[in-house]
């Protein structure tokens, strides 16, 4: 699976970092960084839940 | 102006052609053994290995083809002829001069790929108006329409490219779907640049040339020196003799690539000009426009102009181009003003390697990479910075020293009436 981030719909907001810690950093500027993919089962709904979060719909999780 | 020189040995494949500086005609170029081939699209296909893309990613131009030719049924091509690098102007050369040479590999590229439909996207109103004039003189037997473009520094990359063309703005889109995969109409999309198409024509023509058709390449360059040169040169020839060749001949430091190749110090100037030399060095052939600094231009200075210029032309649409390109650019201006702090260095360092990858293009890549070479090939003047202000960086600044204008291109003559003699 991957979480896939739009660069040109991530405005900073940082919501999706609360739910996947172990996924996303947000940068010095507030922007997302996709660290790691979900593995199959791991980190699964935290990734989810990070898709869900952004208000821009930047985040995608792609099997 | 723009001069236009061979240093190819002559009879090799050349784009240059017999005549640089008039616009060839459809019955030359069928003269000279244009949109004619000995062989087959297979074989053809076949005979491009080694041949790289001379748009700025030097991707393989074979796997780009069977690529599309492999990603679904009717394909789109579309032959790249917006320039957005400020000093290259060889694609926009090639339009105005040669446009039967492009139209030709266009036509080869469909039918490797089996395409039924062909674009030429352009934003040079000279080069649309001689290619619409080619298409005029010679049908293809592609249909092919020429699309128009603004002139901006994004409007080239491929995703941008397939945008327009689909009716939208010239601004690059998240990827994956790559063009390939899913371009032009929705349909499998080759987007090649002009040059690359030109090189598919020359092959075509003399397949068992192939190698030095491949092996050499168009490049813009210029330096205070002397007037910009655009050249078709062979891989393999160092920058030391572009540099010579251009009259910049003992420079301070190379501007590679255009925009994304970054800064060389003078101690690389034996570096071999070829795709995977220069990658292996750390920097990039890119599109071939190579900016010489004059021995008393500072490199601090035009690092800062570059990124300036880059961070004016971001489309805007990521946040984090906005933040990282502005930031950079701030800091190499504060480094050209002496107004730098001591933390300054450790954040550009920081940023060459945590910004690179994070935008839709690659523009965002090329601000952090200008500065991450400059920080590399000039540690010690870069430090300087910080004691106390740089009087080459204070001298006015060279308004449009990273533009080179492209070289005019004559329209050929209209023919007079047969009873008006003239002398020859």
């Amino acid at each position: 699976m991957k979480l896939r981030l739009d660069a040109t719909r991530c405005q900073g907001y940082g919501l999706c970092q609360e739910p996947a810690p172990d996924l996303i950093d947000l940068d010095e500027f507030g922007y997302a960084v996709v660290t790691a993919d979900p593995a199959p089962g791991a980190f699964e709904d935290a990734a989810r839940a990070a898709a869900e979060a952004c208000p821009n719909s930047a985040l995608r999780l792609e099997r | 102006m723009t001069g236009i020189d061979s240093l190819i040995p002559p009879g090799n494949p050349s784009v240059l052609g017999a005549a640089p500086g008039v616009t060839e005609d459809a019955r030359t170029y069928l003269a000279a053994g244009g949109y004619r081939g000995a062989i087959g699209a297979a074989e053809l296909l076949d005979r491009l290995d080694g041949l790289r893309g001379r748009g700025g990613a030097g991707f393989p131009t074979a796997a780009k083809l069977r690529a599309v030719r492999d990603a679904g049924p009717r394909p789109v091509v579309v032959a790249n002829g917006e320039e957005g690098e400020p000093g290259s102007v060889k694609d926009r050369w090639l339009l105005r001069a040669r446009p039967h040479l492009v139209l030709d590999g266009l036509a080869r590229a469909a039918e490797i790929t089996g395409a039924e439909r062909g674009y030429v996207y352009v934003s040079d109103t000279a080069a649309g108006e001689r290619i619409r004039r080619a298409l005029a003189e010679r049908a293809p037997r592609l249909p092919c329409d020429v699309v128009d473009t603004a002139h901006t520094y994004v409007a080239g990359e491929e995703t941008a490219v397939v945008r327009r063309i689909n009716g939208g703005p010239a601004l690059p889109t998240a990827k994956p779907p790559r063009p390939f995969q899913q371009g032009v109409g929705g349909a499998p999309t080759l987007v090649a640049n002009v040059e690359t198409l030109a090189r598919i024509a020359l092959i075509a023509a003399q397949p068992d040339r192939r190698r030095p058709a491949a092996r050499a390449t168009l490049v813009t360059l210029a330096g205070r020196g002397a007037e910009p040169l655009l050249a078709e040169v062979p891989y393999g020839c160092t920058l030391r003799t572009l540099a010579r060749a251009q009259g910049t001949p003992e420079p301070a430091g190379v501007l590679m690539g255009g925009l994304f190749g970054g800064l060389l110090g003078p101690g690389r100037l034996d570096l071999a000009l070829d795709p995977d030399t220069l990658t292996a060095a750390g920097t990039a052939l890119g599109c071939g426009a190579i900016r010489f600094l004059a021995p008393d231009e500072c490199p601090v200075s035009l690092a800062s102009a570059a990124v300036a210029h880059l961070a004016a032309e971001s489309a805007r649409q990521c946040g984090i181009c906005v933040a990282g390109t502005g930031s950079v650019r701030d800091a190499l201006g504060a480094l050209t003003n002496g107004t730098a702090d001591t933390g300054l260095l450790t954040r550009l360092r920081r940023w060459s390697t945590s910004l690179p990858g994070r935008g839709a293009c690659g523009l965002l890549d090329a601000a952090a990479g200008t500065a991450g070479s400059l920080l590399r090939a000039f540690p010690d003047l870069v430090r300087a910075h910080l004691d106390a202000p740089c009087p080459g960086c204070a001298a006015p600044a060279d308004t449009g020293r990273l533009t080179v204008p492209v070289p005019h291109v004559a329209r050929r003559p209209v023919p007079r009436p047969r009873s008006a003699a003239f002398p020859r």
